[in-house]
C-alpha cells in the first residue's frame, strides 16, 4: 500500500518537476490517484520537495476539495446555491443519504462513500447539480440518484457511468457580438501582429473595455501599467475561478469559445511582453480540463502559442492550466496568485497590486475570462467599433447568467444598458419578486427597480442574474448567502473569520424562531464591522445580502422577530438531539417542550 | 514633501517606508494591536490596529505613512469596533482568564481591559481544541490561540524551523505543528527559539514556570497595555 502511494506521488512530482509552486496541483493530483491525501503521501512530498510538513498540511487544509482524512471512494458534493435549494437539492441529498445509509457530512462505515454539500458549482441553469469526485453531474432527479446509488454499490468506476449524467448544456439563449460571431482562431492575432503591440494597446484603450469580473477596472490601463512595470518577467493570468454563486458564463465561454479566451490572453502577452500565462480554472470545472488541454495543443500546432507565434521573432508565449480546489476567495486576484504559487489562498496586503507585484512578485495582468474574450473581438474589429456598443460608461456587451424562477434559464448576451425588465421578459419570468444581480456579493433588485440598467453606472455585475418569484422567502435567500460567506471566509482576518460565522448563527437564530428586535440590531451592527474592518472584498461584501434585503424586504425579517424581548439562541430541546440520536429515542418523553416548562 | 502626518491631532514625524503604527510607536503613541510585533514583517490580520485615513479604515501596521495624512485612531467609533473584535476573539476560542497562567501577561486580556470590554457579548463557539502536553518543557494550549501567526513567522523567519503553521480555513483555521504525529514533542522546537517567546496570549507556555511571577505583579497588573506603547518586548521576556 505504502509503495503504491509512493509511486503515485513520485509520478505526480515528476510531472511538476518537484516544484513547490505547483503544490496545489500536486496535492490535487495525488488525491485523484489515492482518493485522499494520506500521511504517507505527505511524507514523500516532504522528502522530495524538501518542504516543511507544516507547509504542505497548511495548504492541504485550506482547500475544500483536498482531504487529509479518508472521504470514501465516491465523494458526492451537492451544489448548495439558493437555486439548487429551489430545485430541491436538500430533499435529494437526504434521499441519497437514506439510500446509502450515510449521514450528511460523514463517510460511510465501509469507507465507500461520503455525501456533503458544496458552494455553487456553476450549473444553476441545469440543477440541481453535484460533483462526484469533482466531476460535475447535472439535472439531478430521484431516478438519477437511484441509478447512481446502484453504480456506487456495484463499485462502478466513473468512466462506466452513463455519459448522460455528465452532460452539461451551454443553454445560450441570446447572442450578441461575442456569442454570435464566427469562431476563427488566429484572426485576432493576425490582426494584432499587423497593428503591433502599441497599436493593439491603443485599440484596447480606445474600446473602453472594463473588466468583466465585476470591479470594472479599465483593461487597457491595466495592460499598460503592467507593460510599464519593471520585473524579471511579466505574466498573464486568466481568472476562471468563477465562484460567485449564480455565475456560469465562463463555463460556456471555456466550453464553446475557448479559442477566443486563449487568443485574448495571447494578445495581452503580446502587449505586456509575457512569456508565460496561466488559466486558473475553478476546481468545480475539472471536467473541462481535457477539453482545454486539447484546445491548447491545437493552438500550439497552429503556431498560435509557443515560440515565434505566427512567425514573429521574439513573440514566445504559452499557457498552463491551474485548477483550483474549492475556495471562492481565490477569485480575488491576489489570493488567486497566492494559490498559483502553491500557497493558501489568502488575499495579500495591497498595495502593491498585481500589475507591479503579482506572480512571483513580477508584473502580472489578471483579467476575467470574458474580458480576454472581448479583447480578441476588439483586436479583430477595432476599439472604436467596440466603444460604440453599450452605454457611454459601459462599452460592449455583457453576458448574463439567468437562473431561478423563469421559463428559459441560461446564457443571455446583451449590449450594456439593458433593463432588468427586458431580461425578465426574454427569459420568461413571471410574478417576479426580486432579482439578485451579481450573486451574493451583488445587489438585490426589487420589482420597483426593474427599469434599472445592467451597466457599471447603475447595476454593475459579474454576470449572475438569479430570479425569485413571489413564492420565495428573501430571508431564506439571504440566509443561504450568509452561510456561503461563512463557509468561504479564508480565516485570515478577525472580523471576517469570526464575524461571518457569528452572522450565520444570528440568521439561524432568527430562522429557528428565537428572534427579537435585539437580534435585528445585532445583525446590523455586525454588518457594519464586516464592511469597515475586513481585509478583502469577501468580508466587505459578506454583509451585502443582509443589508440589501433588510432595506428592501424588511417584512421578510420582521416575520422572523417572533419575540418582543431578547431570547437566547440556545434551545434545550434541540440540544438534546444528539442524546436522542444516541439512544435511538424520539418519543414524547425524550423531548423537552413547553409543557414541561409550565409544569416546572 | 513634508515627512509628518497627523494622528488624532498630534503631528507625527516619520521616515520613508515607515508604517503608521511604527511612526506612532516611535512617537510614544499607542495604537491597539495583537498580531503586530516590531521584530516581524507586518501581517495585518487581527485588525485591532485599524485606523481611519481620509474616511477609509485601514490596518495601521501595513499602511505606509505619507506626508500630510490625517489619521484618526482613538475615536469612540474605532474603539467600539476594536472592542467588538476582542469580543470575537474571546468567543472564538476558550479563554478562561482566572485559570490561565498567562493572566496579567496576556495582550488579549490587557487589550480587552483597556478597551473597556465588560463581557464577551457574542455567543461562545466553544470549539474542541485539545491541549498538547507532549513536549517535556513546553505546553501548547490551543484553546487560547488567536491565529496571529507570530509563532509561525518567528519559527519560519527567525528560527528557520517552520515548527508552526496555520491550517484549515475560515472559522476552522487552526494552528498545527511540524510533525506527522501532530505532537510538539516530535518537532525540533527548542525552548530558546524565538517562536516560544512571541505568543501574545497563553498558547505556548514554558512548563513549571506558570506562576514564577505572582498574579498582581505581572506586566499588565502594573500598568495598562496602552501605557507601554509597545508591550511586545516586555511580554517576550516572560
Amino acid at each position: 500500500m505504502t509503495a503504491a502511494i509512493r509511486a503515485a506521488v513520485d509520478t505526480v512530482l515528476e510531472r511538476y518537476r518537484r516544484d513547490p509552486h505547483y503544490l496545489v496541483q500536486i496535492l490535487r493530483e495525488v488525491q485523484e490517484a489515492c482518493d485522499w491525501i494520506p500521511p504517507e503521501a505527505i511524507d514523500r512530498m516532504q522528502e522530495v520537495m524538501r518542504l516543511p510538513r507544516t507547509k504542505i498540511e497548511g495548504v492541504a487544509g485550506f482547500y475544500s476539495f483536498l482531504y487529509t482524512r479518508p472521504r470514501g471512494k465516491y465523494r458526492m458534493l451537492f451544489s448548495d446555491n439558493i437555486t439548487d435549494r429551489m430545485q430541491g437539492n436538500m430533499e435529494l441529498l437526504e434521499y441519497m443519504c437514506g439510500q446509502l445509509w450515510v449521514e450528511p457530512g460523514k463517510t460511510s462505515e465501509d469507507g465507500l462513500v461520503s455525501i456533503d454539500t458544496t458552494s455553487c458549482t456553476g450549473m444553476c441553469d441545469q440543477g440541481p447539480a453535484m460533483l462526484v469526485n469533482n466531476i460535475a453531474i447535472t439535472r439531478l432527479t430521484k431516478p438519477r440518484i437511484d441509478a447512481m446509488c446502484e453504480l456506487i454499490r456495484a463499485g462502478a468506476p466513473l468512466s462506466a457511468w452513463p455519459a448522460e449524467f455528465f452532460r452539461v448544456e451551454d443553454n445560450v439563449r441570446r447572442e450578441d457580438v461575442m456569442l454570435a460571431s464566427e469562431p476563427d482562431p488566429g484572426r485576432a492575432l493576425t490582426a494584432a501582429l499587423a497593428r503591433g503591440a502599441d497599436g493593439l494597446l491603443a485599440e484596447i484603450k480606445a474600446s473602453n473595455l472594463r473588466g468583466r469580473g465585476g470591479a470594472g477596472f479599465a483593461a487597457g490601463q491595466k495592460w499598460e501599467a503592467c507593460r510599464n512595470a519593471t520585473g524579471d518577467a511579466h505574466y498573464v493570468v486568466c481568472n476562471a475561478d468563477e465562484g460567485e454563486p449564480g455565475t456560469f458564463k465562463d463555463r460556456v465561454l471555456l466550453t464553446s469559445y475557448a479559442d477566443r479566451v486563449l487568443a485574448g490572453m495571447t494578445l495581452c502577452a503580446f502587449v505586456v511582453g509575457a512569456k508565460r500565462g496561466f488559466l486558473y480554472l475553478r476546481g468545480e470545472y475539472r471536467y473541462l480540463l481535457d477539453h482545454l488541454q486539447a484546445v491548447l495543443a491545437r493552438r500550439r500546432r497552429r503556431n498560435l502559442l509557443g515560440e515565434r507565434i505566427l512567425g514573429r521573432m521574439g513573440f514566445d508565449f504559452d499557457i498552463e492550466i491551474h485548477l483550483g480546489a474549492g475556495a471562492y476567495v481565490c477569485g480575488e486576484e491576489s489570493a488567486l496568485i497566492e494559490s498559483l504559487e502553491g500557497k493558501r489562498g489568502t488575499p495579500r496586503n495591497r498595495p502593491p497590486y498585481p500589475v507591479t507585484h503579482g506572480y512571483l512578485g513580477a508584473p502580472t495582468v489578471v483579467n476575467n475570462v470574458e474580458t480576454f474574450a472581448a479583447c480578441s473581438l476588439i483586436a479583430r474589429n477595432g476599439g472604436a467599433w467596440y466603444a460604440g456598443i453599450g452605454t457611454e460608461k459601459s462599452a460592449g456587451t455583457k453576458i448574463l447568467c439567468v437562473s431561478g424562477d423563469c421559463a428559459r434559464p441560461g446564457i443571455y448576451e446583451y449590449p450594456f444598458g439593458v433593463t432588468v425588465r427586458e431580461v425578465l421578459a426574454d427569459c420568461g419570468a413571471a410574478d417576479t419578486q426580486a432579482v439578485q444581480i451579481s450573486g451574493p456579493s451583488g445587489i438585490c433588485v426589487p420589482a420597483a427597480e426593474f427599469d434599472r440598467r445592467i451597466a457599471f453606472e447603475d447595476l454593475p455585475t459579474a454576470g449572475a442574474f438569479m430570479i425569485f418569484d413571489h413564492s420565495r422567502d428573501l430571508f431564506e435567500v439571504a440566509r443561504n448567502f450568509v452561510h456561503f460567506f461563512a463557509h468561504e471566509s479564508c480565516g485570515f482576518c478577525t472580523p471576517c473569520r469570526v464575524g461571518t460565522s457569528l452572522l450565520r448563527n444570528m440568521m439561524d437564530k432568527l430562522a429557528n424562531g428565537h428572534g427579537s428586535p435585539y437580534d435585528f440590531a445585532e445583525i446590523e451592527k455586525m454588518n457594519r464591522i464586516l464592511q469597515a474592518m475586513s481585509h478583502c472584498g469577501l468580508g466587505h461584501s459578506a454583509c451585502n445580502p443582509v443589508l440589501d434585503t433588510v432595506a428592501k424586504f424588511r417584512p421578510a425579517y420582521e416575520r422572523r422577530l417572533e419575540h418582543d424581548e431578547f431570547k437566547p439562541a440556545f434551545d434545550l430541546d434541540r440540544a438534546l438531539t444528539a442524546a436522542r440520536q444516541m439512544t435511538g429515542r424520539d418519543d414524547a418523553e425524550a423531548h423537552f417542550d413547553a409543557k414541561w416548562e409550565n409544569e416546572r | 514633501m513634508s515627512s509628518t502626518f497627523t494622528l488624532d491631532g498630534n503631528t507625527i514625524p516619520f521616515t520613508e517606508g515607515q508604517t503608521i503604527i511604527e511612526a506612532a510607536i516611535a512617537a510614544n503613541i499607542y495604537i491597539p494591536h495583537l498580531c503586530y510585533h516590531p521584530d516581524f514583517k507586518p501581517h495585518g490580520s487581527c485588525k485591532l490596529c485599524t485606523v481611519e485615513v481620509n474616511g477609509r479604515q485601514m490596518a495601521s501596521c501595513t499602511l505606509r505613512a505619507e506626508g500630510g495624512m490625517t489619521v484618526h485612531s482613538a475615536t469612540p467609533e474605532l474603539n467600539d469596533e476594536r472592542r467588538a473584535l476582542t469580543q470575537m476573539l474571546f468567543v472564538e476560542g476558550n479563554h478562561f482568564c482566572p485559570s490561565c497562567e498567562k493572566a496579567g501577561d496576556c495582550k488579549l486580556q490587557a487589550t480587552a481591559y483597556d478597551l473597556g470590554m465588560m463581557s464577551p457579548h457574542y455567543d461562545h463557539f466553544f470549539p474542541d481544541r485539545p491541549v498538547d502536553a507532549s513536549h517535556p518543557e513546553l505546553l501548547l494550549d490551543f484553546n487560547r490561540c488567536i491565529l496571529c501567526s507570530l509563532c509561525v513567522r518567528a519559527s519560519r523567519d527567525v528560527d528557520g524551523k517552520s515548527v508552526f503553521a496555520l491550517s484549515g480555513r475560515g472559522i476552522k483555521t487552526r494552528l498545527i505543528v511540524n510533525a506527522k504525529s501532530g505532537r510538539l514533542a516530535d518537532t525540533n522546537i527548542s525552548v530558546d527559539d524565538k517562536a516560544v517567546h512571541v505568543c501574545p496570549v497563553g498558547v505556548i507556555l514554558r512548563k513549571r514556570r506558570g506562576f514564577a511571577v505572582p498574579l498582581g505583579q505581572r506586566v499588565f497588573d502594573l500598568k495598562p497595555i496602552s501605557a507601554y506603547v509597545d508591550a511586545s518586548a516586555k511580554i517576550d521576556e516572560r
